[in-house]
């Protein structure tokens, strides 16, 4: 049914898409598949809705030139006040509306999870068995992103490729606060948040220079916290890769605590190569030497806590520091931006006593995760493989 | 034993000449205010009315003075919020090509998050409250509110939360986190200063009156309505009212603890929210929706019922399908606490989930819906008057359908992932606050303001009022909607693409016209009151209403009802005037009705102060205060005045008064 509305209705609703056409409204004419069908759910359910919507709007002006006082000659019936059959419909059609547009909604909102993998190209194409999804690992910082390409061992900051028509599989963290990764022409929108990942499938169509924007308020920079996506033909890709490779830095540990220090308008900046485990690390918020990785936190949670033990960890696990301090200010300190003096003591930047620098994160392979239980808890799924230090605090509790 | 700057800490905690903002536009704004301030501080000296104000206004405890200062607290703050949206709007008008506009990010960030926080807690919310307050114990023949000094108290504690965020824009800085303050963002580590925690206390201080004035509506709709008023036969306002409070008494304290666990973040160190040590910002984000949406009904339902009651009275005839109003506004409070995950779909919940909150998220278009056709079919075979709530009226019907549309697309959770966030979604909700919320006050605003003062307000202005509204709200917010479609997202201050810039200019024209509708709001108050003896109403019943608050003088005694009116049917002012009724004019009796109490008052103060040293770290100040505040709790509970009787000859006189300007108009 929603097709054929669709042919039916298309030149009206062009109408007004005619009259708009001096802008480019991305979201209505997107370049990747997913992000064209969010489009079609948009016209559909606009469509659907105007067969309730129309009738209303022109009845409402009717009734109120119609029966307006100084018109004698229509029908003055001050008591009249019910009418079942009229509430039977008043109800019914609605209601009628609502029961397609839910199935509708049931059935997309599976269809386009975004945790879901992609079973298409675009509307004519399925995809081919031998293509392999390109896994991008998305992480935004303050104020900028920074994209790793694990199949390529490179990384980037605000500038992202993807071969047009190959399967895009986004990984996506943030090392602070929430943010939300929105290319309009590619997919939706969806939260970049630290300490988790979300994930989205999606795919480019067609080649092109797209924008790419943090959605969701994160602070002073968040304006201008926008990056380039170039959806190129696979040798353009390969091109690419290859400057990236040829013009890069290395990006390790250190590297990655210089870099997610807020900054307002980064530059892009290309990696050759990444040090093993860095993206795991940001995930876990555990790059900071001496910090305890989440998913060992959550490990000795699920084994039913550390106990009094715990006290130890405290240091470990406070990742919040950047900002507060005298030395963490960033920008234009606010009035009144004093560090809190509730007593607290201020959080140091130096590692706890006793720990090791260099506790290196267990690999752990985390795509064994259920696509649709929401976020990945870092823990999730793991061996138990905590560091052995972590073990024996949970060998103390029963 | 101390040294110098000890000494001043321990004084003045984290408040030092620093606080007071260095920025031009906040010095003018604040020389202007305090000259303001100044002038109005002296006429009041100079006419003498400071005994008056207090002992008539600000110690009232009668439900009708206490509506009317929460009306002009929502005014006022009114100019405030639409003084910051318009600064947005000529922001980003500008700021384009590498101009970064006037109002660099630390400014515009404080501002945007202003104008949210004034225009739903500080404007919205003391509106509703202030028809409900004033309209409901009329409406249901009743002598005041169950808690007459709880109500004073309510009042008093909103004005507070509304002084604490004013002071936030002389006094240090205001949140820049959005209005809803989402952590880790508002967490200690990210906003270190004091503009989170101005936000926590000016929000916890207003919602102990807003709560509480919710529990005293339950109470006087409950239990005092008039003989032979059964639930069925109630008004609708008071219907809309009483779902309202319900709302606001279950979900105000959720908004409480919440913003409570958030400040125990930012002052103990506790860990809920934060990344550190395993918090879940995740958490907030859905404790403070569950609270939120309910809030949008809570704006909302009033705002439906003051609707029902101005197209019955205006199109003389009764309701249409009075009693699937009432379920339709029962089904949308139940159902508004099933939808809070809508808020945020691309947070990365489960398909499932998502599609069950975007399921019941469009189930409540079912009942919108009939209560559109509801006052469409009272429209039908009426004979309508274009008055000017009428005019609000017909345009709310014509501006809330678009709004409710955008609303169910948005509720699509595929769809949401396009549009969530952006330009789309902020002309979404305004455009169903101004072309539903706000348009509805107006028109109560039109329609009640003659019960409440004794003459009508001037009709063209209020015509010129309602044109550059609706007008300007079209130009000003259709615009977001392409630009939601543009791929533009909400809280950017300054852009890149050029060819946004067209849209940004034409949505600060549409400001500008708004900017001359409040303008002509103004006026429209004015010249009623220099012209109120032309407009003068002696009848009490201006619009041959169908309601009680019709059947008393206007303005209405201070005992409302010399007697209790007894209810026969709905509609019972106008079943009265059916069934030929007479006013009675002898045998009236004494009226047992409370005393005014300056607590309120007292209290109000002690918590700004107590709510200013917990933002600065006066600790001192902070005890001291709260101290004080339990001290005058317990002692008012000693305070056996509190009542007295309306002598007989004092009502005599009244209602005989009365008697003779009803004469005058036959």
């Amino acid at each position: 049914m929603p097709n054929l509305l669709k042919s039916a209705l298309r030149p009206l609703l062009l109408l007004p898409v005619l009259l708009l056409t001096g802008c480019n409204m991305v979201v209505m004419s997107p370049s990747g598949d997913i992000a064209a069908q969010q489009r079609d759910l948009i016209v559909v359910s606009t469509i659907l809705m105007l067969i309730i919507i129309v009738p209303v709007l022109f009845l409402t002006l009717f009734f109120a030139w119609r029966y307006r006082q100084s018109n004698t000659a229509a029908t003055y019936d001050p008591e009249w006040h019910h009418s079942t059959r009229l509430e039977v419909i008043i109800w019914a059609a609605p209601l009628a509306i609502i029961i397609a547009l839910g199935a509708i909604t049931w059935i997309s909102t599976h269809k386009l999870d975004p945790y879901r993998p992609l079973d298409r190209i675009d509307a004519e194409r399925p995809i081919p068995a031998d293509v392999k999804p390109l896994t991008v690992q998305v992480v935004a910082l303050d104020w900028k992103w920074l994209f790793f390409y694990p199949e390529y061992g490179i990384a980037t900051v605000n500038e992202m490729a993807a071969p047009v028509d190959r399967p895009i599989t986004f990984q996506i963290t943030a090392s602070s606060v929430m943010n939300s990764f929105y290319i309009p022409a590619l997919a939706g929108m969806i939260y970049a948040m630290p300490g988790m990942e979300t994930k989205l499938h999606a795919v480019i169509n067609k080649e092109g220079d797209y924008e790419g924007i943090s959605s969701n308020y994160s602070g002073d920079g968040f304006s201008h916290m926008r990056f380039r996506f170039h959806g190129l033909q696979q040798g353009g890709f390969d091109e690419w890769i290859a400057r990236v490779k040829q013009n890069g830095t290395m990006l390790n540990r250190d590297a990655f605590l210089k870099l997610e220090k807020p900054s307002i308008r980064e530059p892009v900046r290309l990696f050759a190569g990444v040090e093993d485990g860095l993206y795991d690390a940001v995930l876990n918020m555990c790059v900071r030497p001496g910090q305890m990785c989440m998913r060992d936190m959550m490990h000795i949670d699920m084994m039913g806590g550390a106990g009094v033990d715990s006290h130890e960890n405290r240091a470990k696990l406070q990742h919040d520091n950047r900002h507060a301090g005298p030395a963490g200010g960033h920008g234009e300190a606010a009035p009144g931006a004093t560090f809190p003096a509730t007593g607290n003591p201020a959080r140091s930047e130096e590692p706890a006593e006793g720990v090791d620098g260099d506790q290196q994160p267990p690999s752990m392979n985390h795509d064994t995760h259920d696509m649709h239980q929401g976020h990945k808890a870092p823990a999730e799924g793991s061996e138990g493989a905590a560091p052995p230090q972590l073990n024996t605090n949970g060998s103390t509790q029963p | 034993m101390f040294d110098d700057t000890n000494l001043t800490q321990l004084i003045f905690g984290r408040l030092s000449w620093e606080a007071i903002p260095h920025d031009p536009i906040i010095i003018s704004t604040f020389v202007a205010v305090v000259i303001g301030g100044l002038a109005i501080v002296a006429l009041i000296t100079k006419y003498k009315l400071w005994g008056y104000l207090w002992n008539e206004w600000f110690t009232t405890v009668d439900h009708k003075k206490i509506g009317i200062m929460y009306i002009i607290l929502a005014i006022v703050m009114l100019l405030r919020g639409f003084a910051d949206a318009i600064m947005m709007r000529i922001q980003q008008a500008i700021a384009f090509n590498g101009n970064e506009g006037y109002l660099n990010a630390h400014h515009y960030d404080q501002i945007f998050t202003a104008h949210g926080v004034i225009m739903i807690f500080f404007v919205a919310m003391p509106f509703v409250t202030g028809f409900m307050n004033y309209v409901v114990p009329l409406q249901i023949g009743a002598r005041d509110v169950s808690f007459p000094f709880l109500n004073n108290f309510s009042f008093w504690m909103t004005t507070a939360g509304a002084i604490i965020i004013m002071i936030s824009l002389f006094v240090g800085e205001f949140a820049r986190t959005g209005w809803l303050a989402y952590p880790p963002l508002s967490g200690a580590d990210y906003s270190p200063g004091v503009g989170v925690d101005y936000y926590i206390w000016g929000l916890q201080v207003a919602g102990v009156g807003t709560t509480l004035s919710g529990i005293n509506l339950i109470a006087t709709i409950v239990k005092m309505r008039a003989p032979g008023m059964t639930f069925m036969k109630m008004p609708v306002f008071t219907w809309t009212s009483l779902c309202t409070n319900i709302l606001i008494v279950a979900t105000f304290p959720i908004l409480t603890a919440t913003l409570a666990l958030l400040s125990l973040d930012r002052y103990v160190g506790t860990n809920f929210f934060t990344n550190d040590l395993g918090g879940n910002p995740m958490m907030y984000v859905n404790l403070i929706w569950i609270w939120g949406h309910p809030e949008v009904y809570i704006l909302i339902l009033p705002a439906f019922g003051i609707f029902s009651e101005v197209v019955a009275t205006f199109c003389g005839k009764r309701l249409f399908g009075y009693a699937s109003m009432v379920y339709a506004t029962c089904v949308i409070m139940i159902l508004s606490y099933l939808v809070w995950l809508h808020h945020f779909f691309t947070m990365g919940s489960g398909a499932s989930v998502n599609a069950f909150f975007g399921i019941t998220t469009m189930i409540i278009s079912i009942p919108t819906g009939a209560k559109m056709f509801n006052w469409l079919f009272t429209m039908y075979r009426g004979r309508i008057r274009y008055e000017v709530p009428m005019l609000w009226t017909v345009g709310f019907m014509v501006t809330f359908v678009i709004g409710g549309m955008t609303g169910v697309m948005l509720a699509i959770p595929p769809a949401d992932f396009v549009l969530h966030n952006s330009l789309f979604l902020v002309a979404h909700f305004h455009n169903v606050i101004i072309g539903g919320v706000l348009f509805g006050l107006m028109a109560g605003l039109v329609y009640w303001w003659p019960k409440a003062f004794g003459y009508k307000l001037d009709d063209f202005w209020g015509k010129m009022t309602f044109w550059f509204w609706q007008i300007g709200f079209f130009f000003a917010f259709m615009p977001l909607y392409v630009l939601g479609l543009m791929g533009v997202t909400r809280r950017v201050s300054q852009f890149e693409d050029p060819s946004l810039q067209i849209w940004f200019i034409i949505a600060a024209f549409g400001a500008v016209l708004i900017a001359l509708g409040i303008a002509s709001f103004i006026i429209q108050l004015v010249v009623s009151y220099l012209r109120r003896d032309q407009l003068r109403e002696t009848s009490g019943d201006p619009w041959n209403g169908r309601t009680l608050e019709w059947s008393t003088s206007s303005p209405p005694p201070d005992y409302n009802f010399a007697f209790t009116p007894v209810v026969h049917d709905h509609d019972s002012w106008y079943d009265m005037k059916n069934r030929g009724y007479e006013r009675p004019l002898a045998g009236f009796k004494r009226i047992h009705m409370p005393k005014n109490t300056g607590t309120g008052v007292i209290l109000s103060g002690l918590s700004i102060a107590l709510a200013f040293a917990l933002i600065w770290y006066i600790w001192w100040l902070a005890a001291v205060s709260f101290i004080a505040i339990i001290a005058v709790s317990i002692g008012h509970t000693f305070n056996y005045k509190r009542d007295f009787y309306i002598p007989v000859e004092t009502v005599t006189a009244t209602e005989d008064a009365r008697s003779r300007l009803l004469a005058e108009r036959i």
